[in-house]
């Protein structure tokens, strides 16, 4: 399946048709470049999101734990302290009779030891079962004041025992009441009322020794401040946070605060009394730390996967341009030994012809010659001299058949691929010769300068001749009437001769100028088949030589050919 | 009038009745085959001084020819005649004893001399 996949989709990489079109290389190279991306990204990927997640927990859990252990620990410290005070008042009341308590050099007794043993209590006084305060000890005159309408009262006569929540009372002092009720068994009830001063709260919350930016307050359960908060209100104040669920194990939750800080939010609610413990702590602080390490991480991320990119866009790059070039290549010299077998057949042909020409030709030159014969062997008669004429003109007409009928019979027989030493102003002559009838015709000078020093090359004749034609027949096209080629050839040097042929015909613009060796460019519309020069080019190539063009529009052209005195071995082999 | 004795072989008609013709008004005389076969028959027959020989002929051809005349008159002169340029046949010809070769249409005067060049080789 995923082999079948594969096939489908680079089926180019195995494939070779003859024409892929450019836009076939751009989409194999975006898939290639695709995959691979995918193959390697995807488990960088993975393993970063992995190590994202993994550090994020391990850091929160770095971040909370403490947190959550001092909570606990000043909860605890907050319930014992209260249970004590609440313990202590139960014992007042339940180890004094009535009379003792009511007795108020008792009670002032009583509490003296109980302040000198606990601190945090203010006062303390006994009330009734009718709610009437009996007796009082402490800063204040309560004296006989009536509690019979308060709640606290009724939650005490039926509960036996009642804590507060922080409130300011007539004092104008944050504190909290503590009342614990105690019934004989002859069915006497009477309650013992003390008060306790909640600055103590805050010294135990200072001693959780919190961090700067951090916080920690009591809360009951309505969310009302029971002690002061440095950054969300002071004392019977709402807290603006909101409540979290009832929890009374430590729990840490992520929360924003009303000034939009992401902060931690610690917190434990008390088990018999209405407070909650709540800390806070800003998580940014905390975190500092991840944050850095997460943009290392994102960075390392982002340069892996730039790198990835570059690399595989640019390897796939160079091996689909590669390719394309190999490509290119392959169909240009598919095409090449295409034309060149078809000038081979042509060549042929014309063999063929030529030959067969040539045996009516030998009779007509017989009969002529044997005319020529008996005109001469013939006494004077009228119109002798004009048969004479006749007959010549016959015999010359033969004598033209005959050389064209040869140079097509050395053409064939030169498609063959040949390497052999010879004559580069021979075949340049040789060549030229096939268009000075044509160049005679239109009056275009065809003028030769030929370094009578040049060196021998070794070459193949019939390709050398190919290219010079191709290009004499591109200069004969590109000049007007009457205009003039002009061909040299020199000693380029010790192991290189050149030649150029210059016409001054129409020459070619810049943007012609690039493309004149790629095949099928043709600027004879219609007329050229866009080969030519192409396969002259091809051709060069195969025989080690260069070839390069100057020219100027209306000015004329020079194609420049500089061939290497020995053939490379390349084209021995081809020639074989 | 001179005594040589020469042989024209070649398969086209026209060609070789107006060549010999037009060699007889130089003064050489020759007898015609149409054919290798033929041409070989005569030979065997009349001994020649010089043999000019057609390369492409329907039959034998002009190579094979030339090897059998060389087998069995090693001294009768062969002067070869091409329809194409210098082939690989004619310089095989030539390896195989022909003293020359000359290429289709021919000029007359240049004949005469290289048979008349044959001839006296021939006679040496």
């Amino acid at each position: 399946m995923l082999g079948d996949i594969f096939r489908r989709h680079f089926r180019d990489l195995h494939t070779s048709e003859d024409a892929i079109s450019p836009e076939r290389y751009n989409v194999l190279k975006r898939k290639i470049v695709g995959l691979m991306a995918l193959v390697t990204l995807l488990p960088l990927l993975f393993m970063s999101a992995i190590n994202f997640m993994e550090f994020q927990s391990t850091m929160a859990r770095e971040v909370q734990n403490p947190l959550r252990v001092i909570l606990g620990k000043t909860r605890n410290t907050i319930e014992l302290f209260l249970a004590e005070r609440a313990s202590t008042v139960a014992f007042v009341a339940q180890a004094y009779s009535y009379q003792e308590l009511a007795d108020e050099r008792a009670l002032g007794r009583i509490f003296r030891v109980i302040r000198k043993e606990f601190d945090g209590f203010v006062d303390m006084g006994l009330v009734d079962s009718k709610g009437r305060m009996v007796n009082y000890v402490g800063p204040y005159d309560f004296k006989d004041r009536d509690y019979s309408g308060q709640d606290w009262f009724a939650q005490v006569m039926t509960s036996g025992k009642y804590i507060s929540d922080v409130f300011m009372g007539f004092r104008k002092l944050p504190h909290v009441v503590i009342a614990m009720q105690h019934t004989t068994e002859d069915g006497e009830t009477w309650v013992v009322r003390a008060t306790l001063d909640t600055r103590v709260f805050d010294r135990i919350i200072a001693a959780m020794s919190l961090e700067p930016g951090s916080d920690a307050f009591l809360l009951n359960r309505k969310g009302i401040l029971q002690t002061s908060s440095a950054l969300y209100g002071n004392v019977l104040e709402p807290c603006p946070l909101r409540l979290p669920p009832i929890s009374f194990e430590p729990q840490v939750v992520a929360a924003k605060d009303p000034s939009g800080q992401d902060i931690y939010m610690s917190y434990a609610y008390f088990p018999n009394t209405d407070f909650v413990l709540m800390a806070t702590k800003p998580r940014l602080g905390a975190v500092s730390a991840w944050y850095t390490l997460r943009g290392d991480l994102l960075l390392i991320f982002v340069v892996g996967v730039a790198a990835i990119f570059m690399v595989t866009s640019k390897v796939t790059g160079m091996l689909v341009n590669r390719m394309r070039e190999s490509e290119e290549r392959r169909s240009l010299a598919f095409r090449q030994v295409e034309h060149a077998q078809k000038l081979s057949s042509i060549g042929r042909l014309a063999a063929g012809v030529a030959h067969e020409i040539n045996n009516p030709l030998a009779i007509i030159n017989e009969k002529a010659g044997l005319m020529k014969d008996l005109l001469a062997l013939q006494e004077e008669f009228k119109g002798k001299a004009r048969f004479s004429i006749q007959v010549e003109a016959i015999l010359r007409a033969v004598e033209r058949c005959r050389g064209i009928t040869h140079r097509m019979l050395g053409f064939a027989r030169r498609m063959d691929v040949k390497i052999e030493a010879l004559s580069l102003n021979e075949v340049i002559r040789e060549t030229s010769g096939f268009l000075v009838r044509e160049a005679e015709h239109r009056n275009v000078e065809l003028a030769l300068e030929l370094d009578e020093n040049l060196a021998r090359i070794e070459s193949d004749r019939g390709q050398l001749q190919q290219v010079i034609l191709n290009i004499l027949n591109n200069a004969l096209a590109a000049v007007p009437d009457k205009g003039r080629i002009l061909v040299k050839s020199w000693n380029e040097s010790h192991e290189s001769v050149g030649f150029s042929i210059t016409d001054n015909g129409c020459g070619m613009s810049q943007d012609t100028l690039k493309c004149i060796f790629e095949p099928f460019f043709t600027t004879k519309r219609g007329k050229g088949t866009g080969l030519g020069l192409s396969i002259t080019y091809g051709i060069i190539k195969r025989l080690g030589g260069e070839v390069s063009v100057q020219s100027k529009e209306n000015d004329g052209s020079t194609f420049s050919v500089v061939l290497p005195v020995m053939a490379p071995p390349s084209a021995a082999v081809e020639a074989q | 009038m001179n005594d040589w004795k020469i042989l024209l072989v070649d398969d086209e008609e026209e060609f070789v009745s107006t060549l010999a013709e037009r060699l007889s008004l130089r003064g050489i005389e020759c007898r015609v085959a149409k054919d290798g076969e033929a041409g070989l028959a005569m030979i065997d027959q009349d001994q020649p001084d010089v043999v000019v020989l057609d390369m492409f002929m329907p039959g034998l051809k002009g190579n094979e020819v030339l090897r059998r005349i060389k087998e069995r008159h090693p001294r009768v002169q062969v002067i070869l005649l091409t329809g194409q340029g210098a082939t690989k046949d004619a310089m095989e010809g030539m390896r195989l004893g022909a003293v020359d070769y000359m290429i289709k249409p021919l000029s007359i005067d240049e004949l005469t001399a290289k048979i008349g060049e044959a001839v006296k080789a021939a006679r040496k």
